[in-house]
């Protein structure tokens, strides 16, 4: 049986298939129903040492959709741990004011850290270039609800694996099933060595491509991630890296792509995506981004204990 | 008998088969220039496992948990025995543990445990070759990335 009362929701890494299946139908129930009452009384800090506007109002959003009520500091820059508090003290303070910590940090393993320090539940909403564990599961959820199942689905992920958090997460994530992926990118950006190593124990197929046209053939799901220009030192570098992978409706629509092929993306995008794909039926990005919602309603209310399914 | 090549100790630790090149590694973590105790070190002996090895015997000393983990590290193949009036009473290997905590610096300047003062936690993910991830950043480090606190 599962049970994530109390559970913390740090890493993709700490979740069995069984908890992700859990969280992927609470978030389905969530979509299909309303439970305005259900966090009643219960209080959310949301404590973002990072701004991250998007994610933070998503949080509060389903926060108080189900009843509950939402504190946090006004700018990063007016507490005391700037000036030196350690964050496992800030942490302990802010334990007594709420019933569970949403926390975002431009440093790597400090949600890990408050979540060993204190004993209500921590949701990490990322840490550095470590995870994002909530972006995960609406991607799981996003690709659940685009394909009817996870089981055997043929993945590619284009654009930034070296860097891109959600690209491991969710390979890591959809390893469980296990699901064929193609990771397809330029040279300097590939999946780092121990993602791809881990892969293969688990048992995962892969292959690394530099080309997206030679697989887009075979894929059900294509996962496309922005390239961020601040991980190139030359400028020139990156304007070539960027035109390489510019996916529009014309481009799909001139390969062979399978009916039911469907594309998704954490957004915000930069080039990599025309605005033409938005009408095709292949985008579900707009979806992705929508299901932010029920998805943190559902571990929200898990964690809290106020429903099970 | 075989004859001994470094000289016997009466009571003490005697840490057998060090990878010939890490002796002075493994002689330097366990701070035995500072306590002055009897040591004798040996190194390129002929070894049927290691082809060379090397040999600490010091009088009088227990290892604590953190410096056997530290061995672990950088000589995965030593073996500890445990010497009482001139007779090894105990012989094992090294092993790690499935965490080491304290020992090793995470290697990701962007972690937390290189911001709080927190002791360092590394989960050994695989043994041969040493393969640790950190309990906070997640991030693997193996070989040179692998640096002892
Ligand atoms: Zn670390």
């Amino acid at each position: 049986m599962v049970n994530l009362k109390n559970k913390d929701i740090i890493s993709i890494r700490d979740f069995t298939i069984e908890e992700i299946l859990y969280i992927l139908n609470m978030a389905a129930d969530m979509e299909g129903h309303s439970y305005p009452e259900l966090l009643k009384g219960k209080v959310l800090a949301t404590l973002f040492f990072e701004p991250s506007t998007r994610t933070r109002m998503s949080f509060e959003s389903a926060m108080k959709l189900l009843g509950g009520e939402v504190i946090s500091f006004a700018e990063p820059g007016a507490t005391s741990l700037v000036k030196g508090e350690s964050l496992k003290d800030a942490i302990k303070i802010i334990e007594g004011y709420s019933d569970i910590i949403v926390l975002r940090h431009f440093l790597e393993g400090a949600p890990r850290l408050a979540a060993d320090t204190i004993s209500i539940p921590v949701i990490n909403a990322g840490d550095g270039t470590n995870q994002h564990p909530t972006q995960t599961f609406l991607d799981l959820y996003t690709i659940l609800r685009a394909k009817g199942s996870l089981e055997g689905l043929s993945v590619g992920f284009l654009g930034d694996l070296k860097y891109g958090r959600t690209v491991h997460s969710l390979a890591y994530a959809l390893a469980h099933f296990p699901c064929q992926m193609f990771f397809v990118s330029h040279p300097s950006l590939r999946m780092p060595v121990d993602q791809l190593e881990e892969l293969k124990e688990r048992g995962v197929k892969y292959s690394e491509h530099d080309s997206f046209e030679e697989i887009s053939h075979r894929l059900d799901v294509l996962y496309c991630t922005r390239i961020q220009q601040e991980r190139f030192a030359d400028p020139v570098e990156y304007e070539k890296v960027k035109g390489t992978y510019r996916l529009s409706k014309g481009l799909i629509e001139g390969l062979k792509v399978k009916p039911d092929f469907k594309i998704l993306h954490p957004l915000p995008r930069v080039d990599e995506m025309d605005e033409s794909l938005d009408e095709t039926p292949y985008a579900v990005y707009f979806q992705q981004a929508k299901s932010g919602i029920p998805v943190r309603k559902a571990l929200l209310a898990a964690v809290l204990g106020a429903k099970e399914l | 008998m075989k004859q001994l090549q470094v000289s016997a100790i009466k009571d003490g630790t005697v840490i057998d088969h060090i990878d010939s090149k890490s002796t002075f590694k493994v002689a330097s973590i366990l701070n035995i220039h500072e306590e002055g105790k009897l040591v004798l070190v040996g190194m390129n002996l002929s070894s049927r496992r290691l082809g060379k090895k090397g040999i600490i015997k010091i009088e009088d000393k227990v290892l604590t948990q953190e410096e056997v983990n530290k061995i672990a590290l950088i000589a995965p193949n030593a073996t500890l025995n445990i010497i009482k009036d001139f007779e090894a009473v105990e012989k094992r290997p090294v092993s790690l543990p499935e965490e080491l905590i304290g020992v090793v610096k995470c290697f990701n300047p962007n972690c937390i445990s290189n911001h709080e003062r927190i002791p360092t936690r590394l989960k050994v993910v695989k043994k041969t070759p040493v393969r640790l991830r950190c309990h906070y950043c997640e991030r693997v480090m193996e070989g040179e990335d692998i640096e002892l606190l």
